[in-house]
């Protein structure tokens, strides 16, 4: 983002006028561009504002690790820096606002957010601006990447930059034809007014004050004091089309003969096809119009989904190996315990902690499956699917067609969640493929049981910590974080090839690295602190989740945290008010303390626990109250292995400057139930190359019965006067904030997650065919 | 072909298709009613709740033979007409609450949530947290929190 504090004096400069009310500062002015077009429009360019690393505060005895003084979002702001990408808000004739974002919106509230930004620059009601995602822009390269939490960090500038742009010049062309002084007018709600009793709609200038040629302006955005919008709590901009059942995903889409196509998958992950015995039988039934061996597996086509799920199921297919044959949960664990890189202080002198914890592979699956429409023809092809990488998915897909990128479009559609799932485009190229291979037009849906157990999957992975101390000191803290590859091969590994020289982390990192040193860091004033990651290279199908290495980190660290505590006999939050070295986490930790009641008396087998985590330039505190009394743990539920209840929680956020404090609290409430899945509940059973879990019977994702029956989120206000990242932040403290309220209640540290991941409670579905077949009593327990 | 016919949102459908296809697929693929959402197809995660006689039921394991023509079947997109409003109290409580994230999950949940606070009346009581942890239906993007409220709400107005 361009910026300076003078407007240009160059020929192709609208002529200034007063902007937003003065407030006594010298404030910055942002350049854009009104852009030739039938009714108004603007084009601001999308790059580097939100890059301004701020350097860790105090002098302390540990040094500022990289994510102190640098993140990975403003990793991504910087790789984006250089691409010449711009971005656009039109007025419509009918008085609206349109923008398409480059990213994806998969609950996260992206778009709400977005469109609140327009509606308080443009001063226009929210209901009259429309928010798209936009198809894959292969100019905006980096730009057009949805994850990282850093969506809002890169578009608050840029977005109210061109809505602001649009204002101003809908006043200075009524300004104009009024011929009275600009500063003389107001907008509100869509209106243009004068103090002469003259007023105009926004609808009836759009047109009128469209550019005739591309010309560069500045302006002045509003101070956060006079926002009315951001930062005031706003209900979703499609809620009224979720509730009707009218929000489209990309399953709900009518392309034209993109019939339903499902495929047969292999019983161990990546396995091939060695042959298909009964193509033709299977063709021939009932609705079936083709089928064809893709490169892992046999894909059917059919009338109807229910169709294809028969005619996958009766496929009689020979499988050649996968990749992770003969690989279990204990095999795994094996080959990352040996992958430990050492610890580098010796336990001799001092006294210490030490611990190892183990989190079992889980699976970033949303509730809709994976699913894309493509329509692959000789000479070009089109998508439709939920990508937070669109660019990377068209390039794949058109080198994969042999098709040039131009000639392959990408459209995103509305995500059914993501946590990770939809950063790769693994279905839309599979799609393609099919589509390819039958010469027609697919709907391709992974089937429930699909997506678990060929899906990608948080990989399995060891947190080795050693904290020294003496005096009262902690005199060292090293964390050995050990995992099962995670793939990153989206589209960010390019970006960090591209700026590896730039960033702060020392020398020749590998990608894993990069992303570990730049999301990692320690809040605490520990003396010599070392977090590292080393990989384990298994070929099984991985990716980030929801808040990457964060909450295994995270809850391992504040586990031995609480150890240290007690080991100097010190109360976990006297303690870390002790050696916290961060303000805004001491803030939202404290708020915590109060409003959840830190120490309040509890039943024996209930206690209190309490996590902090810093990322994304945001900080938040997650304080609860586990419950893992006999009563509790054994209580029966349906289909499920029951365990210790949070019966309370509390999420203390500062996430900045809120933009929308209502989808805030969403992302914290969202947060804390991933956390109760993973601490207690959810994870993958690997078993001979392939997870047994085929169904949410199986997957035990949190569900009403563990969910916190009294769950509080409070919003700190705005600090920084920027917005962090929000959609993960609330993952990783919860985690450990669990965790250690389980500790405290049953006196044991835990040490493997999520707590219940030794007893399997389900009979797993067969590993052939692929997908289990419908039941057909859905009647019987109708109520 | 066997012919298949009911009552769907009010309205008398005929469709042609074979007697085990499962409902869900003769509403979504067939007669364009993508309301009811694909979550498992086993009866588990409850996304493709809709209303059999006003009860709930996963069309997903459903053979759509099991269907009478006289069975009236509702989807979300049917609900609010069953109380001739523009939207079911629920929905409308979904709304104030700002329940949805992604969505997805929704129209099963605000169809389950319905039968339930109906089936607790027919009992002469409201819902309590021992109904609440009942519900089955998944929302992999955590609302439930807002689904609770909601329904203690929306039920207010029912
Ligand atoms: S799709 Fe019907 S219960 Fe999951
Ligand atoms: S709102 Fe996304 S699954 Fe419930």
């Amino acid at each position: 983002m361009a910026e300076q504090r003078r407007s240009p004096h160059t020929p192709d400069t609208e002529p200034e006028e007063p902007a937003a009310p003065p407030d006594g500062l010298a404030r910055r002015r942002f350049l854009g561009y009104l852009v030739a077009a039938p009714t108004l429009a603007v084009a601001v360019q999308w790059g580097a504002e939100a890059l301004d690393p701020q350097p860790a505060a105090a002098s302390i005895p540990s040094l500022p690790l990289p994510e102190d003084i640098f993140d990975l979002g403003d990793m991504q702001t910087l790789a984006a820096a250089p691409t010449s990408g711009l971005i656009w808000v039109q007025v419509n004739s009918d008085g609206t606002a349109s923008f398409a974002v480059p990213r994806a919106e998969v609950g996260q509230g992206m778009t709400t957010a977005v469109a609140m930004m327009i509606a308080e620059e443009l001063d226009l009601p929210l209901d009259k601006v429309a928010v798209t995602l936009a198809d894959a822009r292969p100019e905006l390269m980096m730009n057009q990447f949805t994850g990282g939490s850093n969506s809002m960090r890169s578009l608050f500038v840029p977005v109210r930059t061109a809505a602001a742009i649009a204002r101003q010049r809908l006043v200075s062309t009524a300004a104009a034809r009024w011929n009275v002084p600009a500063s003389e007018l107001s907008t509100k709600a869509g209106v243009l007014r004068h103090g002469s009793g003259r007023s105009a709609t926004y609808a009836s200038l759009a047109t009128a004050a469209a550019s005739t040629r591309t010309v560069q302006v500045s302006v002045q955005l509003k101070s956060p004091s006079q926002f009315t919008v951001l930062g005031t709590p706003t209900n979703r901009v499609d809620a009224h089309d979720i509730v009707t059942g009218r929000k489209t995903f990309a399953m709900d889409m009518q392309v034209p003969n993109a019939l339903p196509t499902m495929v047969r998958r292999p019983p161990t992950i990546n396995g091939t096809v060695r042959s298909v015995h009964n193509a033709d039988a299977v063709r021939a039934m009932p609705g079936i119009t083709d089928v064809a061996v893709i490169t892992h597996g046999v894909a059917v086509r059919g009338r109807t989904f229910g169709q294809c799920i028969d005619a996958v199921r009766a496929l009689e297919v020979t499988w050649g190996p996968g990749t992770v044959d003969g690989e279990s949960d204990d095999t795994v664990l094996a080959k990352v315990k040996a992958a430990q890189l050492p610890l580098a202080v010796p336990p001799l002198l001092t006294e210490h902690v030490d611990a190892e914890f183990t989190f079992a592979f889980a699976s970033n699956s949303p509730l809709e499956p994976d699913n894309a429409i493509a329509d692959v023809r000789p000479d070009r092809a089109e998508i439709w699917s939920s990508l937070k990488v669109p660019i990377t998915a068209q390039q794949d897909i058109a080198a994969m067609l042999g098709l040039p990128v131009s000639a392959v479009k990408v459209h995103v559609a509305q995500g059914g969640g993501s946590f990770g799932r939809h950063l790769f485009h693994d279905v839309a190229a599979e799609a393609a493929e099919i589509s390819h291979e039958m010469g027609k037009p697919v709907k391709l849906m992974w089937s429930r049981t699909d997506d678990f157990r060929q899906g990608r999957t948080h990989p399995m992975c060891v947190s080795r910590i050693r904290a020294t101390y003496a005096l009262g000191n902690v005199v060292s803290f090293e964390q050995r974080h050990t995992s099962v590859q995670t793939s990153f091969s989206h589209g960010l590994g390019e970006m960090i090839t591209a700026t590896a020289a730039r960033l702060p982390v020392a020398g020749n990192l590998g990608l894993a690295e990069t992303v570990f040193a730049l999301t990692q860091s320690s809040p605490y004033d520990f003396g010599a602190t070392t977090q590292l990651l080393n990989e384990v290279p298994l070929r099984f199908n991985t990716g980030s989740m929801r808040n990457i290495y964060s909450p295994n980190v995270v809850c391992a660290q504040e586990l031995v945290v609480d150890q240290l505590a007690a080991r100097m006999g010190t109360d976990p939050v006297e303690f870390r008010r002790r050696f916290l070295k961060d303000d805004r986490l001491r803030a939202v930790m404290e708020k915590a303390v109060a409003v959840g009641q830190w120490g309040r008396t509890l039943p024996k087998g209930v206690a209190q626990g309490i996590g902090l985590h810093a990322e994304y330039r945001g900080a938040v505190a997650s304080l609860v109250e586990i419950d893992c009394r006999p009563e509790t743990v054994n209580r029966p539920v349906q289909d499920g292995v029951t365990g210790p209840r949070v019966t309370r929680a509390l999420v203390v956020v500062d996430a900045g400057l809120p933009i929308n404090p209502r989808g805030l609290e969403a992302q914290m409430m969202g947060g804390m139930n991933d956390a109760v899945a993973m601490a207690l509940t959810s994870s993958l059973h690997m078993k001979n190359g392939i997870p047994l879990e085929g169904s949410w019977d199986n997957y035990f994702y949190t569900r009403q019965w563990n969910t916190p029956p009294d769950l509080r989120v409070v919003v700190m206000p705005a600090t920084t006067g920027q917005p962090s990242g929000a959609g993960e932040l609330g993952v990783a403290p919860s985690f450990a904030a669990i965790a250690c309220a389980y500790a405290r209640a049953t006196g044991t540290m835990p040490t493997t997650f999520p707590i219940n991941h030794a007893t399997l409670g389900f009979e797993p579905y067969p590993l052939e065919p692929s997908t289990p077949q419908s039941p057909v009593d859905g009647l019987t327990n109708a109520s | 072909m066997p012919s298949h016919t009911f009552i769907l949102n009010g309205e008398k459908v005929t469709v042609e298709v074979e007697d085990d296809v499962r409902l869900l697929w003769v509403l979504r693929d067939l007669l364009g009613v993508t309301g009811p959402k694909y979550g498992c197809g086993l009866n588990v995660c409850k996304a493709c709740t809709s209303h059999i006689n006003g009860k709930a039921f996963s069309p997903c394991s459903v053979p759509v033979s099991k269907i009478k023509p006289t069975d009236e079947i509702t989807t979300i997109e049917g609900l609010a007409a069953t109380v001739g409003k523009d939207l079911h109290p629920m929905q409308r409580a979904w709304l104030d609450q700002d329940v949805a994230q992604c969505g997805y999950c929704q129209p099963g949940q605000i169809m389950t949530a319905v039968a339930k606070v109906k089936q607790a009346r027919a009992k002469g009581r409201e819902l309590t947290d021992a109904d609440f942890d009942e519900i089955r239906n998944i929302c992999r993007c955590g609302t439930y929190t807002r689904i609770r409220a909601a329904i203690k709400s929306g039920a207010k107005n029912m």
